[in-house]
């Protein structure tokens, strides 16, 4: 089996070797290594991906907007995952973004989810019938991906998710209810020694 | 006299290729920190099937609550022109592997198969480090041979060469198959750093004992005799070390900024005791008699560590001219006395030396620091794309002062680039004007590209962020993110040009070794060295009883 400490050095030499700058065939490196390391097929589509810029090195990304779309070219999943991971905190007010006809989606996602981490917010991705709910670097929940290789989706988009409980009051009055049942009544005497017991507040 | 305020040393001074290239073993280092941990563990030899010749398999292990690592070790025949200590060789008189946990018959069976090639064999996740090594044949033979009529080796022979075998690297964290890392990073016993390296290479030492005495055993069954075990203990494991350490610590700048700040805040706390009792500076005068006895046996033929040698001797009588004359325990803060004289009076070499040396009498200061000397590197990993230019270009005068001041358009200063070479995957360094290959140059480069870093932002946008400035600028994203660890972290970061002419990598090989615990560095050129490792260590079965001395003991 190929180590991922193996996988994050291979494939950020071939990442260095395909035209992108050191600094970011770093990041590629892991973030190989996280989709891999999620059970995600990361080796497969950088392959497919480099295979396809050998000829002509992917445009770089100057901006990001809400919007994010070139006329009459296809946006690079490395350059705009690397761009979105580096402005990630201030992109945060526009809740939302699409990127438009972006090449090999799923190398976007552990950039996005290193934001989720930054940001200490969750992040849903979704690009065609696949979902992505990122949990702060630390796990990847994923539906409905069809194949392992996905070489566009016309839109990504981008959720930034508003931390809030995933449980009704009711489920939680329930549990707390039952915790409860771990606690000790304490006698009146007990009370009058505890912190803070006799002592004025006034002082 | 009242409380005084000693400050952690300036990173720019320590953090010389110069300084770094004199540090010396410590109470910090890997061999002595394994030691300390795992001397309670159970010591096993459980397998030792070897032929007359010494050839054949034999398992080791060490064993606490049920945790179990074991050392498996491959012995062949090779032909003596097939032995090398190049990184090139594919042959070895013998290989081993650290497996996790007690192996069986089909692991040994897989792992025959596999260890002894070495790089081109496949691990899996429960091999935990790799290595190899060769006899040091003039010795091996004179052991065996003296053994087997009965009599004990030439001790001023063993003294000379300080091993039995040489290793020849040592390898782990994934490489070749073998368990990643965060696999295992978790339990406690392999907190310090390199522990199960320091592991491997202890366990080597003890099969390379039984070997000597095995076949002595079955050259001459009447009148064998055992190797002597003060003459064993003071065997090491020798190594040859290359390039491929100095890279390492370019690329771990968080681990290595650990290592150095543990050294540094040590010294630090020693330098604040106000009152030193008898014993603690009686302890420390002890070491280091028994050290300064040891270095006679540094033989090298190197002019640059001869030097090195005699300037640390030359220095040392100084010293205890010092000691003798001006200092007593009466002294309020007498560290930081001796400390400031040597600091004042005494060459690069013998200050790290006697750095190394305050720190013996003190295991309540040291202890705590050893399991803060690992880190994770991708915690750091991330660019604060926020931050402003302006912001960024303060660190950089701030954390880079010197390297900011280099010249790098003069043709000394980058005369060398660092590559992997084709054949080996291995690093190396080579004179752009003299060989092919620089527009392949590794990112190690860090000197150069900080000031072309500094250059260009200072054309940039103060206000502007750093997501905005790397947009454009992704070149140099590398040694962005450098300058944002540096800035957590001051000793992460070598303060030195990495490719000037006057380039000596080995000061970068020798800063890594001095935190292993090696000694008797021994250059055979400006680019590999060989050193030892566990020379005056407790034998196995004596681990339980040693104390944390012995690698002054190697003499004995």
């Amino acid at each position: 089996m190929i180590t991922f400490s193996e996988i994050e050095t291979t494939t950020k030499r071939a990442s260095k070797a395909a035209g992108f700058s050191w600094g970011v065939a770093e990041e590629i490196g892991k973030s190989i290594r996280s989709l891999e390391l999620f059970g995600l097929p990361g080796i497969i589509n950088l392959n497919q991906y480099l295979k396809k810029i050998k000829k002509k090195h992917p445009a770089k990304i100057t901006k990001i907007e809400k919007e994010n779309k070139t006329d009459d070219k296809e946006l690079c999943p490395i350059y705009s995952g690397v761009a979105f991971l580096d402005r990630c905190l201030e992109l945060e007010k526009l809740k939302s973004l699409k990127f438009y006809n972006v090449n090999y989606p799923l190398l976007m996602l552990p950039f996005i989810s290193r934001a989720s981490e930054i940001m200490s917010k969750k992040i849903l991705v979704q690009f065609d019938n696949s979902n992505f709910l990122l949990n702060f670097d630390k796990s990847i929940f994923s539906k409905n991906i069809e194949k392992q290789t996905q070489s566009k989706a016309k839109v990504v988009n981008i959720e930034f998710i508003e931390n809030k409980n995933s449980f009704s009051e009711q489920d939680w009055k329930e549990l707390y209810k039952l915790s409860e049942e771990t606690f000790v009544d304490e006698s009146d005497d007990l009370k009058k020694t505890a912190a803070g017991a006799g002592l004025t507040d006034n002082d | 006299m009242s409380k005084i305020n000693i400050k952690l040393r300036d990173p720019n001074e320590v953090m010389k290729l110069s300084r770094l290239g004199s540090f010396h073993q410590s109470k910090l280092s890997f061999l002595r920190s394994f030691i300390r941990e795992f001397k309670d563990w159970e010591y096993k030899r459980n397998i030792f099937k070897l032929d007359k010749g010494g050839y054949g398999v034999a398992v080791y292990s060490f064993e606490k609550n049920k945790r179990n690592y074991s050392l498996i070790c491959f012995s062949q025949y090779i032909n003596p022109n097939e032995r090398s200590d190049r990184v090139i060789a594919t042959k070895w008189d013998t290989a081993f592997v650290l497996h996790d946990g007690a192996p069986t018959q089909e692991d040994i069976n897989r792992l025959k198969e596999n260890v002894p090639k070495q790089e081109i064999g496949r691990m899996s996740y429960k091999e935990l480090t790799l290595s190899r090594a060769n006899k040091s044949v003039r010795v091996f033979d004179h052991v065996v041979n003296s053994l087997s009529e009965g009599k004990q080796p030439d001790r001023n022979l063993l003294n000379k060469v300080g091993y039995l075998y040489r290793t020849t690297a040592v390898y782990g964290s994934g490489k070749f198959g073998l368990a990643d890392r965060f696999r295992i990073k978790n339990r406690k016993e392999v907190y310090g750093p390199f522990r199960l390296e320091m592991m491997l290479v202890y366990l080597v030492r003890q099969f390379t004992f039984d070997q000597v005495n095995h076949i002595a055993k079955n050259k001459n069954p009447d009148k064998a005799v055992q190797l002597d075990e003060n003459i064993a203990r003071s065997l090491g494991i020798g190594n040859s070390t290359g390039l491929g350490m100095a890279p390492f610590i370019v690329n771990h700048p968080t681990l290595l900024h650990k290592w150095i700040y543990s050294r540094e805040k040590a010294l630090k706390e020693i330098r604040s005791i106000k009152v030193v009792n008898n014993d603690e500076f009686i302890f420390f005068k002890n070491c280091l008699t028994k050290s300064k006895a040891i270095i006679g046996t540094w033989l090298t033929d190197s002019e640059y560590q001869n030097k090195k040698i005699n300037s640390l001797k030359s220095d040392l009588i100084k010293f205890d001219k010092f000691i003798e004359k001006d200092c007593s325990i009466k002294i309020k803060y007498l560290w930081n006395t001796i400390y400031l004289w040597v600091e004042k009076n005494l060459n690069e070499e013998c200050v790290e030396y006697i750095v190394s040396m305050m720190m013996e009498p003190y295991d309540k200061i040291i202890d705590p620091l050893i399991n803060n000397m690992s880190s994770e590197e991708e915690r750091y990993f991330s660019i604060p794309g926020h931050r402003k230019i302006s912001e960024l270009k303060i660190i950089l005068e701030k954390k880079y002062q010197s390297i900011i001041k280099i010249n790098f358009k003069e043709k000394n200063s980058i005369t060398n680039f660092w590559f992997i070479s084709k054949n080996k995957e291995e690093p190396r360094v080579a004179n752009r004007y003299e060989e092919q290959g620089a527009e392949l140059e590794q990112p190690l480069a860090i000197a150069r590209d900080i000031k072309q870093l500094y250059e260009r932002i200072l054309k940039t946008n103060q206000s502007k962020t750093v997501a905005d400035f790397l947009l454009n600028n992704d070149d140099l994203r590398h040694v962005v993110r450098r300058a944002f660890i540096t800035d957590q972290f001051p000793y992460s970061e070598i303060q030195d040009n990495t490719i000037g002419a006057s380039l000596m990598p080995i000061d970068m090989l020798r800063l890594k070794l001095s935190f292993f615990g090696a000694v008797k560095f021994d250059p055979r050129s400006d680019k590999w060295l060989r050193i030892n490792m566990y020379q005056g260590a407790p034998l196995s079965h004596e681990l339980k009883n040693s104390d944390d001395t012995w690698i002054y003991n190697s003499l004995n």
